[in-house]
C-alpha cells in the first residue's frame, strides 16, 4: 500500500518544505534587522509584478529547465549526473563556435544548428564519465564532478588563448554576429506603447526549454528507451533479466543527460550575453539537482520547480537591489531552500506520511 | 496446568494505515513446549512477533509474560523480560568473532577484556548444555549458515532468554543441519525454555511443535495440540477451505530433447566460480526440477540459460547453439529464440515494483512490434492485453494501472508467470516459482506448471522447498557448489537421500553422513572465501 | 591636481542647473565584490567619500551573476540614479547594450572602454597603468642591490600584462643589465584572491634572485607584500597605497586613483560629462605613493630620477609602450 495519495507527495511536500525553507529565511532576514515581510513583498513585486521582472525569472526558469530535465534523465536511469555544470560549459563552447564561425543568413537556422551543437557538445562531455561507469564502474558522481574542473579548464584555455579577441580583458570571445542573435520576450512581446519585457534577457530558448520538457515526457513515457531507462533505474537486475542493456542504457542516458545540459548554454550564451563569457553557467547545473528533486523528476515538477528557483534568482537581485541584504545572505536563503526541498525531502515526508496513516486510521 | 503461561497475548490488533495486520489476537503459549504459529505470507505473524519484540507497539491489547502484565516498547524491554528472537535474516557482525557477536550490546562495561572472559566460560557451557558447539574466536564470515544460526541462539540465551523466538529458522538450512536445529531446540525444550516457532512448512510443525496456532488474514483461528491434528486440516484453517496438498499430474510422456546444457561455467564479479561445469538434458513435455540449498549455483544456472549473465560452455536449444556471450547473449535474444523465463526473485528481477501491471506484463518483451505504433510504443494496445491476461490469469485486483508493488506476492507471481507463458516458449524456465505466495496461488502456479508439461514444453524448475520438487519433478537433479552432485527419479528416492546429496556427500562417502556434510561444506566455504580475498 | 580641476570646471558650470541634486549616484561593484582589498575596495572609498564630504547619499550593489549586469544598470536608471557608476572592464558591454535606452541618465564605465559616438551618455575612464608601473619600475632597479626584480600579476589579462610591460620599460630604463622575472597567478577571476599562491609565486621569485617585486595581483598581491616582507626584502603594492601595510618594506606603490574617479563622477550628478576619460601620470589618475611609511626607503637620489622620469613622460620626451594598444610589449615576453 502507497503510504499516502500521490497528490500529498507530488504537492504538500514541496510545499510544506518550501513553507520551511521561508520561515528560516525569515528568521535570517530578522537577524539582520531587516523586514522579511517586505523583502518578501519586494522579491514578488521584483518577480512576478512588472513584465522585465517575469522577463528576468524566465531567464532563469529556462536554465533550471535544461539542468533540471539533464538530472532528471540521469535519476531515472539512476545516476547522479553532477557534471551538468561542465556539461553546460562545454555546450555553451559548442554554442560560440557555431555562432563565431559559420555564417548564418537567420537567427532561426543559427538556432537549430547551435542546438545541435550544444546538445552534442554537452553529450560528448557526458560520454566518458558515462563510458567509466558503464564499462569501468568508476563512480559517476565522482568523475562527473571532475569533470566540471577539467570543462572549467577547458573552456578557459579556450577563451583565453584562443577565442578572444585581441586586446580584450575578458576571457570571453567576441560578440557573436548579429544574425545569430536571438529575439528576446521584449522583440516578441512589446509594441511602441507596451514596451513589455523591457531589457529582460529571457528570450526564445524559454519555449525551447518547454519543448523539451514535452520531448522529455514523450521519451520517458511513451517510447521503449524511456521504458527501458526507467527499468533499469528502478532495479538493474531486472535489466539485465529483461535484455536491457546496462552498458548501452547508461551511455544514452548519459548522452541525454549531457545534451540537455549543454542545451542551457543556448539560452546564456546564444540568448543573453550573444557572446561566451568563462562563468556562463553560474551554478545552474547545481541548481538543477534541486530542480529535479523537487520536480520528482517529472517534467511538469520540473517546469515548477525550475519557476520557483527563477522566482529566487530574480527577487534575489531584488533584495540585492534595494535592501542592505548582503548577497551572501541572499545565498544563504537560497541555499536554505534547496536544502529543505531537495536534501531535507525525507525530513517532511515521513512525518507527513504517518499524519496521512492516522487520518486514515481515524476514517 | 496450574503454572502461568510463558507468554499471553490479550486482544492485540494492529492496523497500518487501512490494513489490519492483526486483530484480537488472544494466545496463550505454555513454558517448556515448542508453539508454532502457522500461517500463509501476510497473515499477521511477523507484525505479532514484532509486536512481542517491542518492534511495533499494539494498537490494543495487553502483554503477559509468566502471568505478569508486561510494556514492551523496545527490544531492550523485550529482552530484559526473557524474550529472545533469532530473525530469518542474521543480525551478526561478519568480521567480528562469535565471542564479540555474543556480547555485542551486552557489554559489562566500558572495558570489552572482563565480558568477553565471562562470555567465554558462559558459552562455553551452554554449548555443552544444548549441543550448541561452536568455536568462539572464528569470524562469523568463516562460518556456516547452520553455525550462524547457532550463534544467533547463542546470543539470545547469553541475554538469559527464556522465550525464544525463531523466525522461518530453516529457510537456510540443509535437510541435514534443520535436522541439527531441531535437536537443539528439543535439548532447550528440557531445559524448560519456551520456544515460538514461526514456519510455513506444515512438516515442520507437525515434526517438533507441541501446540501449533493458525493465524489468517491477521486473526488467529484457532490452536490446536499438533498430536491431535494433521497437515490437511492445518492447511485447511490458514487458507479457509480444502486445499489440495498434492498436485495430481499423470505419468510425463517426454519428448525430444529440448535444451540440451554442456560443461555450463560461469564466474561471478567477485570472481567465485558459480557455475563449475553443469551438463543437463530437457526434454519435451518433461519437468527437471533442480534441488539444492539456496546459493550453490541455481541462481546462476537459471541466469545463465536465460541471459542475464555471460557464460561458457555450451546450450543447445532444439540442436542450435546459443551465443553464450556478446551479442545475441542477452535476455531478449534468448526470448525470441523460444526461452521463457520466471525468475527467482520477482521483487528485483521479474518485475519493476514502481512500474504499473500494464508496463509489467510486456516487460522483456517490450521490443515486440506488437508494443509499438512508430517510434512510440502502443500503450492503448498494451494496457488492452494487459487486461486480458489479468482476467485468465485471475490476478486481483484486475486493475492494470496499479504498481506491481500494490499486488500481494501470489498476484505478482501470476503477473509474471502469463507475461512468460503467453508467448508460446519452448523451454519454461522457473524460479522457486511459490516463494512467497500464498497457498490458494500455490495451487493455482502448480496446476499452470503441470498444464504446460502437458503441452508439451521443456521445463526446467528451480525450488529451495523439496516438497515442491517432489510434487511437481519428473526428475530431480541436485545442485551442490556449482556442480550437479546427481540426478534421481522422484519416486526412486527420499528426502534423506537428496539431503545428503545438497550437502554435497556422494553416495562414496555416504558411510559417516554427517562428517562427509561437514567437510564438503567446509570445502566449499573455503573457496569461497578464497575467492573473495 | 589636474584630475580634480578637470571635473570641477565642468562642474561648477553647471553646478545650479535644476534637477541635478534630485538624483542621487549609483555605484554597481564588479564580480569580485565590494570588500578585495583593491579594486573594488577603492571604489567604495571614493563613494564613501562622496558621501562624507558633499553630505550625500548613494546607491550601490555587488553583482552575483552575469545577466545581473544589465540588470541592475537598468533598474537603477529606471529609478532615477544618475550618474550610474560601474567598475571593471566587463561592464562595459552591458553599457553599451543598455545605455541607448535611457538617454537621460549618465553611465560611467572605470576600466572599461564604451564608444562615445554611439553613447554619447556614457563616460569611459582609463588609467595609463603602464605609465604608473614605469616609474615603481624605475623605483624598483634603483632599490634593487642583486639586479634582479620581480613582477606578479592576478589574472592573465592585458590589462594586468600593461601593468607588467610598463613595469619592465621602467626597469630597464633604469638598468639596462637587470633582469624581470614575471609571473601571472593563474588565468581565472580566482586569480584576483589567492594570497596562498601570491605566497609561493613571491618565494620563487626570491630564490631566483628577486630582491624587489611588483604585485598587481588584487587580493593575491596581500600574500605577495607579506612574503616579501618575511623574507626581508622590498615589495611594490598596487592601486591603492598599500604601503602601510608592511612598513619600511614596501618600497612604494603604484597608484591608481579609482577612488576620485568615483569621487568626482558622483559629485558632479547628472551633468557629468562624458566622452573617454584618460588618466595618466599629467592627469594624476596614475603615480607612486610616498608617505612616512617608505620615507627611508627612497633616497634622494632615487626621487629626483622618478620625478625627472615623470616629468620626460608628461612632456612627452618619453613614451612608454602601452602593452594593450598591440598586444605586445618590447621589455618583457610572456
Amino acid at each position: 500500500m502507497d503510504k499516502m495519495p500521490a497528490w500529498a507527495d507530488a504537492v504538500l511536500v514541496p510545499l510544506i518544505s518550501i513553507l520551511l525553507a521561508a520561515l528560516l529565511s525569515a528568521l535570517v532576514i530578522l537577524a539582520i534587522g531587516e523586514s522579511p515581510l517586505d523583502a518578501l513583498t519586494l522579491m514578488i513585486e521584483g518577480a512576478l509584478m512588472r513584465s522585465s521582472g517575469w522577463g528576468y525569472t524566465l531567464y532563469y526558469t529556462t536554465n533550471f529547465i535544461f539542468t533540471g530535465l539533464c538530472v532528471a534523465v540521469a535519476f531515472h536511469a539512476r545516476m547522479f549526473n553532477i557534471g551538468g555544470e561542465g556539461q553546460a560549459m562545454i555546450g555553451g563552447l559548442g554554442v560560440a563556435l557555431v555562432c563565431l564561425f559559420i555564417p548564418f543568413p537567420h537567427w532561426s537556422v543559427a538556432l537549430l544548428v547551435a542546438t545541435l551543437a550544444a546538445a552534442v557538445f554537452g553529450a560528448l562531455w557526458a560520454l566518458i564519465p558515462a563510458y567509466l561507469q558503464a564499462k569501468r564502474g568508476s563512480h559517476i558522481v565522482i568523475t562527473t564532478i571532475m569533470f566540471n574542473f577539467i570543462a572549467a579548464a577547458v573552456l578557459n584555455y579556450v577563451l583565453v588563448n584562443l577565442l578572444r579577441p585581441t586586446g580584450a580583458m575578458d576571457p570571453a570571445t567576441a560578440t557573436f554576429p548579429a544574425a545569430t542573435h536571438l529575439p528576446t520576450f521584449q522583440d516578441m512581446f512589446a509594441t511602441p506603447d507596451n514596451p513589455l519585457f523591457r531589457g529582460a534577457p529571457a528570450n526564445v530558448t524559454f519555449f525551447l526549454a518547454v519543448l523539451a520538457c514535452v520531448a522529455f515526457w514523450l521519451v520517458m513515457w511513451r517510447t521503449r528507451l524511456g521504458y527501458e531507462i526507467r527499468a533499469f533505474g528502478h532495479s538493474e537486475s531486472a535489466a539485465k533479466y529483461a535484455g536491457i542493456s546496462p552498458v548501452r542504457i547508461t551511455v544514452v542516458a548519459m548522452l541525454m543527460s549531457g545534451g540537455l545540459a549543454g542545451m542551457m548554454a543556448l539560452n546564456t550564451t546564444m540568448g543573453e550575453a550573444e557572446r561566451l563569457v568563462l562563468n556562463a553557467t553560474e551554478g545552474a547545473g547545481f541548481i538543477g539537482i534541486a530542480v529535479a528533486l523537487m520536480g520528482r523528476s517529472h517534467p511538469v515538477g520540473i517546469f515548477l520547480a525550475a519557476l520557483l528557483f527563477g522566482f529566487l534568482y530574480q527577487g534575489g537581485a531584488e533584495l540585492a537591489l534595494w535592501t542592505s541584504i548582503p548577497r551572501e545572505l541572499i545565498t544563504v536563503i537560497q541555499a536554505l531552500v534547496i536544502l529543505f526541498t531537495g536534501a531535507l525531502d525525507n525530513m517532511v515526508r515521513m512525518p507527513l506520511e504517518r499524519v496521512f496513516l492516522a487520518l486514515r486510521k481515524g476514517a | 496446568m496450574t503454572q502461568a503461561p510463558a507468554i499471553e497475548l490479550k486482544g492485540i490488533s494492529k492496523a497500518f494505515g487501512p490494513v489490519q495486520a492483526n486483530k484480537d489476537i488472544n494466545v496463550r503459549v505454555m513454558p517448556g513446549t515448542i508453539h508454532g504459529i502457522i500461517g500463509e505470507n501476510g497473515a499477521g505473524k511477523s507484525t505479532l512477533m514484532s509486536i512481542l519484540y517491542g518492534f511495533y507497539k499494539a494498537d490494543a491489547g495487553e502483554i503477559f509474560v509468566a502471568g505478569r502484565k508486561t510494556d514492551i516498547p523496545n527490544s531492550q524491554a523485550a529482552i530484559a523480560a526473557g524474550i529472545g528472537m533469532v530473525f530469518q535474516h542474521f543480525k551478526l557482525v561478519q568480521n567480528f568473532t562469535v565471542l564479540e557477536n555474543v556480547i555485542l550490546g551486552a557489554e559489562d562495561g566500558p572495558m570489552l577484556r572482563p565480558s568477553l572472559a565471562r562470555a567465554r566460560g558462559v558459552l562455553k557451557q551452554l554449548s555443552e548444555d544444548y549441543e550448541l558447539s561452536v568455536d568462539p574466536d572464528q569470524l562469523i564470515e568463516n562460518l556456516s549458515v547452520g553455525h550462524q544460526q547457532r550463534v544467533e541462539i547463542l546470543k539470545a540465551l547469553y541475554r538469559q532468554a527464556d522465550i525464544l523466538i525463531l523466525d522461518e529458522p530453516t529457510g537456510v538450512l540443509t535437510p541435514a543441519e534443520a535436522d541439527h536445529l531441531f535437536r537443539i531446540l528439543d535439548g532447550l525444550r528440557a531445559q524448560g525454555k519456551t520456544i515460538i516457532l514461526i514456519t510455513h512448512k506444515l512438516r515442520e510443525i507437525m515434526e517438533i511443535t507441541d501446540t501449533v496456532s493458525v493465524m489468517r488474514r491477521g486473526g488467529m483461528t484457532a490452536t490446536v495440540k499438533t498430536a491431535e491434528t494433521s497437515p490437511e486440516q492445518l492447511a485447511e484453517l490458514m487458507v479457509g477451505r480444502k486445499v489440495l496438498l498434492q498436485v495430481h499430474k499423470t505419468p510425463a510422456r517426454p519428448g525430444a530433447p529440448v535444451l540440451q546444457i554442456d560443461d555450463l561455467r560461469h564466474t561471478d564479479r567477485h570472481g567465485v566460480e558459480r557455475l563449475r561445469g553443469v551438463s543437463l538434458t530437457v526434454h519435451a513435455g518433461e519437468v527437471l526440477g533442480i534441488a539444492g540449498v539456496a546459493g550453490n549455483g541455481q541462481s546462476e544456472l537459471l541466469e545463465a540459460i536465460g541471459g542475464c549473465v555471460d557464460a561458457s560452455g555450451s546450450i543447445l536449444l532444439n540442436g542450435k547453439a546459443l551465443p553464450l556471450s556478446g551479442p545475441g547473449s542477452d535476455g531478449a535474444a534468448r526470448r525470441a529464440a523460444g526461452i521463457a523465463h520466471v525468475p527467482e526473485d520477482r521483487q528485483t528481477e521479474g518485475l519493476i515494483m514502481p512500474f504499473t501491471a500494464w508496463e509489467n506484463t510486456v516487460f522483456g518483451y517490450h521490443r515486440d512490434p506488437a508494443c509499438q505504433t512508430g517510434p512510440l510504443m502502443n500503450n492503448a494496445a498494451i494496457k488492452q492485453q494487459a487486461q486480458d491476461k489479468m482476467t485468465r490469469y485471475d490476478v486481483r485486483p484486475p486493475n492494470p494501472a496499479l504498481a506491481a508493488r500494490n499486488f500481494s506476492g501470489g498476484n505478482q507471481q501470476k503477473i509474471v508467470l502469463a507475461r512468460e507463458i503467453e508467448r508460446d516458449p519452448d523451454v519454461l524456465l522457473i524460479g522457486q516459482p511459490t516463494r512467497g505466495v500464498d497457498i490458494g496461488a500455490i495451487e493455482f502456479i502448480h496446476k499452470e506448471i503441470i498444464r504446460l508439461r502437458d503441452a508439451g514444453k521443456a521445463i526446467l524448475l528451480v525450488s529451495v522447498e523439496l516438497d515442491e520438487i517432489f510434487a511437481l519433478s519428473d526428475r530431480i537433479a541436485v545442485m551442490f557448489d556449482g556442480k550437479i552432485m546427481g540426478e534421481r527419479a522422484p519416486e526412486s528416492t527420499d528426502q534423506t537421500e537428496l539431503g545428503l546429496l545438497m550437502a554435497g556427500v556422494t553416495a562414496s562417502q555416504a558411510g559417516d553422513p554427517i562428517a562427509a556434510v561437514d567437510a564438503s561444506l567446509h570445502q566449499k566455504e573455503r573457496r569461497e572465501a578464497r575467492a573473495h580475498d | 591636481m589636474t584630475l580634480m580641476t578637470k571635473f570641477l570646471g565642468t562642474g561648477a558650470a553647471l553646478a545650479l542647473t535644476a534637477g541635478a541634486a534630485l538624483a542621487d549616484p549609483a555605484l554597481i561593484y564588479d564580480l569580485g565584490g565590494k570588500f578585495d582589498k583593491s579594486f573594488n575596495e577603492a571604489a567604495f572609498m571614493g563613494a564613501e567619500e562622496y558621501a562624507a564630504e558633499t553630505g550625500g547619499s548613494y546607491k550601490d550593489i555587488e553583482l552575483q551573476s552575469e545577466a545581473q549586469r544589465e540588470q541592475a544598470l537598468r533598474r537603477f536608471a529606471e529609478a532615477g540614479f544618475n550618474p550610474v557608476v560601474t567598475t571593471g572592464f566587463s561592464m562595459s558591454s552591458p553599457i553599451s547594450s543598455v545605455a541607448a535606452d535611457y538617454p537621460d541618465t549618465k553611465f560611467v564605465t572605470i576600466d572599461g572602454y564604451v564608444d562615445p559616438s554611439e553613447h554619447p551618455n556614457v563616460l569611459s575612464i582609463l588609467f595609463s597603468e603602464h605609465e604608473g608601473s614605469y616609474l615603481t619600475g624605475v623605483l624598483a632597479a634603483l632599490a634593487s642591490d642583486t639586479g634582479t626584480v620581480g613582477f606578479i600579476g592576478g589574472m592573465d589579462i592585458p590589462l594586468i600584462r600593461k601593468f607588467a610591460c610598463g613595469y619592465a620599460q621602467g626597469v630597464l630604463a633604469t638598468n639596462p643589465d637587470a633582469t624581470v622575472i614575471s609571473n601571472m597567478t593563474g588565468t581565472t577571476p580566482a586569480a584576483w584572491n589567492d594570497p596562498v599562491k601570491g605566497t609561493e609565486l613571491a618565494s620563487a621569485q626570491i630564490s631566483q634572485g628577486a630582491d624587489v617585486i611588483f604585485a598587481a595581483a588584487g587580493g593575491t598581491g596581500i600574500g605577495v607584500l607579506q612574503a616579501a616582507a618575511d623574507a626581508d626584502i622590498l615589495s611594490v603594492g598596487v592601486d591603492s597605497n598599500q604601503n602601510h601595510l608592511h612598513p619600511g618594506k614596501v618600497l612604494t606603490s603604484m597608484l591608481k586613483r579609482v577612488d576620485v574617479a568615483v569621487r568626482e563622477s558622483m559629485a558632479q550628478g547628472a551633468d557629468l560629462e562624458t566622452g573617454v576619460m584618460m588618466l595618466g601620470l599629467a592627469e594624476n589618475g596614475v603615480g607612486y605613493a610616498l608617505d612616512d611609511n617608505n620615507a627611508d626607503l627612497i633616497t634622494a637620489e632615487m626621487k629626483s630620477a622618478v620625478d625627472a622620469a615623470r616629468e620626460q613622460i608628461i612632456a612627452g620626451e618619453v613614451t612608454v609602450h602601452d602593452y594593450s594598444s598591440d598586444d605586445s610589449c618590447p621589455a618583457l615576453s610572456f
